[in-house]
Formats: C-alpha cells, sequence, structure tokens
C-alpha cells in the first residue's frame, strides 16, 4: 500500500507575546522573555490510502494544531507534509482542497448569513469545479449524501438542530470531492443520540467516495470503535502508535494505559478508578526527558533526562518509552 | 429498596416552566425520583431534557421567566418550594450544595481560595474562630487530593488548571458536610486522567460521610461506573428510572434502549453503531403523546395521542412507555 500521506518530522511552535504588565516591567529593568510552546514537537508518521487513523490525547497536547497544519489552514514551523494525491484529480482540483477539516462546533465554522445552497457550493463554484447552472442540482445531491432534506437548501444555519448543522459541514466539505478528511473533535459538540448518526456517516462515506481520515477525538470509546490506528500524543510529541487492534491488546506505553485505564466503560458494578496522579504539566515548560515522567510510575532517573524516541515494538507499533530497552 | 425507606431527598411531580415569548417550555414536566443517604443517582438524558433544569430547582436557582408551577420537592421530610428566600439560603451551602460544570461559577476570581473556604464555613457557623476555618479549610483541600495545601489556600483560582479548580469548588461543595450535593456534569470538561482522579475522590467522600449525591450527566458510561441508581431523561420526563443493574442489563424504554445500543463499547468494530434516528422535538412545540413517539420503533396509534403514564415493573422500574412487552407489566 501507498501512503497517501507522510508527515516528516513536523513541528509548530507559537510565541505567547508578552503581556503589558511584562514588557513594563522590562523597561524597568526586569527580563521577561517571551514564551514558546512546542505545540507539535518533531512527529513523523505515514497515513494508508482508505484508513481511518485515530489521534487521541488530552487537552493541550497539540491534535487540532497537527490537524491544521495537515489540513493546509496553518504553516508548519518545519518538517515536512507530502501527499501523495490522485493525479486524475489534481488536474481538475487545487492539491489545497483535497484536504479538507471537520469542526468540532458546526456553528461557528458556518457563515450565519449564507443559505445552506451557497454555503455548499462556495468553493466549487469558485474553483470551477461546478457552473451556477449546476448549482441547485449539485447542492441537492451534496445534502442527499449527508443525510438531509434537499428542501432545507434555502435555509440558513441557525434553522438547524447542531446534528443538522454538522451534515452541512460535512457536506460543504464533500463538495470539493476530496480524498483525505480532517475530523477536529467533529462530533463532540453532539448529543449522544446524534453522535452514533454522524460516526455511521463518516464511516459510510468513507466507503462510498474512498477517502481517507485523520480522526481527533478526546473520546477513546469512539475511536476504538472506527480506527484502524491511533496515535497517541502528550504534550506534543506521539508516545505511541499502534495498529488498532494491537493498541487495544497490548498497549505499550505507560500514558497510553493510563489514558485507557481512565476511560469510563459502559459496564455493571461500581467502577474503581485507580487514577495517575498529578496533573497534565504546562506546555510552557515541559519536563525534560519523557515528557510524562512525573507523572509515571516506572520513571527511573534516565527517564528524567533523555528524551525516549519512538521505536518499533511490533510491526507497525511503534512507542516511545525507555522501558523497550530494557527487553 | 430499603434506602427509599427515609429519603434524603424526595421530589414529586416536579413542574418548572419557562414563559418565553415564545411559549410556554415546558422544561421539567412532572418529574420524581428519590435520593437515599449514600446514595449516588445519575440524572442522564439528551442536551435541554431538563437535568439542569431539575437541579437548580431543588436548590432554588431557577430564575425568571422560569417558575417552578407544580409539585413538591421534600428535603429530610421539609417542602422546599414553600421555603422564603431566606430560609432557602441557610440550606443552600449548608444543607444542600452544588457542583457545576465551570468550577468558576462556584470560585471568585478575586479572592484566594482561603478568604472564600473560610467564608464559606463561617457563613453557616458564626462561632467558629478564623484559625479553626481554616484548618478545616485545609483539610477538604487535601480530601480532595490536593497537595501542599497550606500553599494552595494562599493561590487565586486562576493559578490552578482546570481539574484543580474543579477539584477545589468541590471541597467547597463539601465543607458543611452537606447531606446532599447536586453536581452538574463535573467531570465533563475534564481530561479523562483528571476525571477519574475526581470520580474517585467523589466517591471516597459520599461513602465516608453519607452524602446524597444526584450525578448529572450525558455520559452513560460515568454514571454506570458509580451510581446505584439511574433517571433517564428525554423532553422534561424522566422516562425510565431504576438500578443501574438492571437498568443497564436490560433497559426498557425505547430511547433507553437506544442510548445504551448507540455506546461504541456496545457495538462490534466495523458494524455501524445502532443509531435513533431523528432528533428531538422542539421543546416549545412538543406532540401530543409520548415525545419520542417520533424516533421509536415500537410506536404505535396510541402513542401519537396519549401521555404514557408511569408503568410499574417487578424489579422495582419506573418506565413511561404504553407498549412495554405484556411480561414486563404488573
Ligand atoms: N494560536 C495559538 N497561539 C498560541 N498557542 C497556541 C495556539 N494554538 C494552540 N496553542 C497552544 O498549543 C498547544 C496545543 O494546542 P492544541 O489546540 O493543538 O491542543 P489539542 O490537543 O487540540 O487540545 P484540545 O483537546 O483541548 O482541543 C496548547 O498548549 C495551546 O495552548
Ligand atoms: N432561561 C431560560 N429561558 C428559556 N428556556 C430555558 C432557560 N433555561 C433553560 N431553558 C430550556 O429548558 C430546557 C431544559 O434545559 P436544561 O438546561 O435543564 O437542559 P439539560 O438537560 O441540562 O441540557 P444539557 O445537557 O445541554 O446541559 C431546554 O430546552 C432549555 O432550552
Ligand atoms: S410510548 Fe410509544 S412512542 Fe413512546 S417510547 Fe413507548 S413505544 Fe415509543
Ligand atoms: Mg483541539
Ligand atoms: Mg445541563
Amino acid at each position: 500500500m501507498k501512503p497517501i500521506l507522510k508527515v516528516e518530522n513536523l513541528s509548530k511552535d507559537f510565541v505567547k507575546p508578552l503581556d503589558l504588565v511584562a514588557k513594563a516591567l522590562n523597561k524597568l529593568g526586569q527580563n521577561y522573555r517571551e514564551e514558546i510552546v512546542h505545540a507539535v514537537d518533531d512527529v513523523s508518521f505515514s497515513i494508508f490510502k482508505g484508513e481511518i487513523v485515530g489521534v487521541v490525547g488530552e487537552s493541550g497536547c497539540g491534535k487540532s494544531t497537527l490537524g491544521r497544519m495537515i489540513a493546509g489552514i496553518l504553516p508548519p514551523t518545519s518538517g515536512h507534509l507530502k501527499f501523495e494525491l490522485d493525479e486524475s484529480k489534481t488536474s481538475k482540483i487545487p492539491p489545497a482542497l483535497l484536504t479538507q477539516m471537520i469542526f468540532q462546533d458546526p456553528f461557528s465554522s458556518l457563515n450565519p448569513r449564507k443559505r445552506v445552497i451557497d454555503i455548499i457550493t462556495e468553493a466549487p463554484i469558485y474553483h470551477k469545479l461546478i457552473d451556477q447552472a449546476e448549482k441547485q442540482t449539485y447542492a441537492e445531491d451534496m445534502l442527499q449524501r449527508v443525510g438531509l432534506d434537499p428542501d432545507t437548501l434555502q435555509r440558513y444555519p441557525h434553522q438547524f438542530s447542531g446534528g443538522q448543522r454538522q451534515r452541512v459541514g460535512i457536506a460543504r466539505a464533500l463538495a470539493v470531492s476530496p480524498d483525505f478528511l480532517v475530523c477536529d473533535e467533529s462530533i463532540a459538540a453532539l448529543d449522544v443520540s446524534i453522535q452514533a448518526q454522524i460516526i455511521n456517516l463518516f464511516v459510510d462515506l468513507k466507503d462510498k467516495f474512498d477517502l481517507t481520515y485523520l480522526f481527533i477525538s478526546h473520546d477513546i470509546g469512539v475511536v476504538e470503535h472506527i480506527a484502524d490506528r491511533v496515535i497517541v500524543m502528550y504534550l506534543g510529541r506521539i508516545v505511541e502508535t499502534a495498529p488498532i487492534q494491537d493498541f487495544l491488546k497490548n498497549p505499550n506505553h505507560p500514558y497510553t494505559n493510563a489514558l485507557l485505564a481512565g476511560v469510563p466503560r459502559l459496564e455493571i458494578g461500581k467502577r474503581k478508578y485507580e487514577p495517575i496522579k498529578g496533573e497534565i504539566p504546562s506546555p510552557l515548560d515541559p519536563p525534560p526527558g519523557c515528557h510524562f515522567h512525573p507523572r509515571c510510575r516506572f520513571a527511573e532517573e534516565r527517564c528524567r533526562v533523555e528524551k525516549p524516541i519512538l521505536i518499533e515494538i511490533a510491526p507497525a507499533h511503534f512507542s516511545a518509552c525507555h522501558l523497550n530497552d530494557r527487553a | 429498596m430499603s434506602k427509599a425507606l427515609d429519603p434524603i431527598l424526595k421530589i414529586s411531580n416536579l413542574q418548572t416552566h419557562f414563559f418565553t415569548k415564545a411559549g410556554v417550555l415546558k422544561a421539567v414536566d412532572g418529574v420524581s425520583f428519590e435520593i437515599g443517604a449514600g446514595e449516588i443517582v445519575g440524572l442522564v438524558g439528551e442536551s435541554g431534557s431538563g437535568k439542569s433544569i431539575t437541579g437548580f430547582s431543588i436548590i432554588g436557582l431557577v430564575d425568571a421567566p422560569g417558575k417552578i408551577v407544580g409539585g413538591d420537592i421534600s428535603f429530610k421530610g421539609q417542602n422546599l418550594n414553600q421555603l422564603s428566600n431566606e430560609q432557602m439560603q441557610h440550606y443552600r451551602g449548608n444543607r444542600i450544595a452544588m457542583i457545576f460544570q465551570d468550577p468558576m461559577m462556584t470560585l471568585n476570581p478575586v479572592l484566594r481560595i482561603e478568604t472564600q473556604m473560610i467564608e464559606a464555613i463561617q457563613a453557616h457557623d458564626d462561632s467558629i474562630a478564623h484559625e479553626d476555618a481554616r484548618i478545616r479549610a485545609r483539610d477538604a483541600l487535601g480530601l480532595v487530593g490536593i497537595s501542599s495545601a497550606d500553599e494552595r489556600l494562599r493561590a487565586y483560582p486562576h493559578q490552578f488548571s482546570g481539574g484543580m479548580r474543579q477539584r477545589v469548588s468541590i471541597a467547597i461543595a463539601m465543607l458543611n458536610r452537606p447531606d446532599l450535593i447536586i453536581a452538574d456534569e463535573p467531570t465533563t470538561a475534564l481530561d479523562v486522567t483528571i476525571q477519574g482522579q475526581v470520580i474517585s475522590e467523589m466517591q471516597k467522600l459520599c461513602q465516608e460521610t453519607k452524602t446524597a449525591l444526584l450525578w448529572i450527566t450525558h455520559d452513560l458510561a460515568v454514571v454506570s461506573g458509580i451510581a446505584d441508581r439511574i433517571c433517564v431523561m428525554y423532553a422534561g420526563r424522566v422516562v425510565e428510572q431504576g438500578s443501574i443493574e438492571s437498568t443497564i442489563l436490560n433497559p426498557m424504554h425505547p430511547y433507553t434502549r437506544g442510548l445504551m445500543g448507540s455506546v461504541p463499547s456496545q457495538n462490534q468494530r466495523g458494524k455501524p453503531l445502532q443509531q435513533i434516528d431523528g432528533m428531538v422535538p422542539s421543546m416549545l412545540n412538543l406532540p401530543n403523546g409520548c415525545a419520542f413517539q417520533n424516533r421509536c420503533r415500537r410506536v404505535n396509534d396510541t402513542c401519537l395521542t396519549k401521555q404514557p403514564d408511569i408503568m410499574h415493573l417487578a424489579d422495582g422500574r419506573q418506565v413511561r412507555c404504553i407498549n412495554l412487552p405484556e411480561e414486563y407489566k404488573v
């Protein structure tokens, strides 16, 4: 199989500018510096055609930043993204369009003053994929694909429920016939009973239109259900990635294990949570060595000073933990 | 159910309506349930189904255009909705405490944690000396797993992470050893590992202090691991309630069934999730008959015209559905 996307040593830094107080104090001889967040810190991986790759990890670990770089809406600080796109398509469609992003909040990502028909057809018309005469039928077709009534074409976003708005967002993304969808918490804002509908829709569309997904979610249960492969991030770095079966059966990294152990499961009987201790450290000042060491019960001296690198511990299963050197 | 003998909280036929310009919105419409000492009851349901408003009604925080228009809220035998504002003030924060999804609803950003905690203690016991109150506040922080509590007491809320702030608001809720805590999505905004920490502290506290806990959430999986009983709300009503075991093993209401069925772990990987089709009707424009009719697989003609009454099942469960399989009716 050929990768559709190769990510090589990708990094993104954000500079947190000084606030007014710090600037003023600096004038008085203090030495406040701008702080740098390594939101994504040297990550590399590949995604194969037709895969659903889940990205999990706690708040602030860099999932959205990674997704936005892949979707082409945020330039990397360093590193490369190499897409291997379908040439029959790239001749007609600008490559940038072939990766589309679907956001968490369907409301803020849709223009409230535009009708659905215009929201959906704006990009395809601008890029001359369709002409004005085809607009109506094209939009109707897109709405049907995502399970919405074509009669709703003339409505504005606020006239839909949350789940329907998310469908409109998906229809808009599909309208440029992308190869690759980046879904960033795309079901998090939806009602429980609507989440299942949208998850099923994603899987359904994947089969119908040959899509590949990067599926970002803090809901590990959902990722377990639909992903073919999982990437676990912690403070900007990938700590583990594995095919889903192996991920569930043999999670390797202590952080992955902590994460999986903390997932609430629908089951009978009082659950005893034995959470790992401590807070998630500030990304402005991550711990040296292995970022996870202050919370890790296996941490040893080496973990405090040396950054562990990803090594392949089983076919296609990579983990970044010094414990793996022991075997 | 021995707990039902002497419940801490007994709600009967609670109705809280909002009188909006667009019409009357029956946010809570005939809700009844009980919570015993040390018991944890999970209140789950769709967004907008009335979970928070049920909690706000209990603690007397419903504001205009909302109003409690019917029913009783009996707390240790005292009917709360007959109390004056001042009398209610005495219960609030003292005998009954609330934890919000956003801890900043509890915390004051411009006061040190210490000041806020000591005030909360002294508000309900003016004879307690400042230093004694401080010690109690410090111990309370320790109880929710905050280390170096002495130092933390001197901090302001913004110096804490989200998870830490939520733990402080739990500590404040526990300060006066209330008989009842209403926790509205207390862990929803937290990360998995931090959620685990908070849940385990709350479980311990309820066991040790016999505090009754109403845990409001949309997350069935969280409820299944901590609650003794569960109430499932849909469009302002409790459509099913019962012990957590029987409800999860064998959900009876079509909505509960659909909800449980759509949890990913209940489905085989690679297969489509079971889903509830359609969407929730507008709360301002509920249909005659059962509010779930447009999404229900068991719907029949009677459902379209008659509001389902509560059916009592042999295992103590209560289900609002006309159309239950014959063998479950008693
Ligand atoms: N535009 C920005 N400017 C400055 N810092 C940023 C910016 N965007 C993200 N960050 C920081 O980069 C880090 C990674 O953020 P990101 O949004 O990628 O995390 P995430 O994993 O998506 O978190 P969440 O689960 O909360 O969505 C965080 O520390 C965040 O504060
Ligand atoms: N101040 C208000 N004015 C008018 N309607 C309101 C007001 N507050 C709440 N409602 C309505 O009351 C109903 C119940 O709201 P409630 O906040 O209890 O829902 P919930 O079950 O807690 O939902 P969520 O899971 O989204 O928190 C909703 O339909 C809501 O729109
Ligand atoms: S009363 Fe009818 S519509 Fe309502 S849940 Fe039962 S079967 Fe479905
Ligand atoms: Mg994000
Ligand atoms: Mg609520």
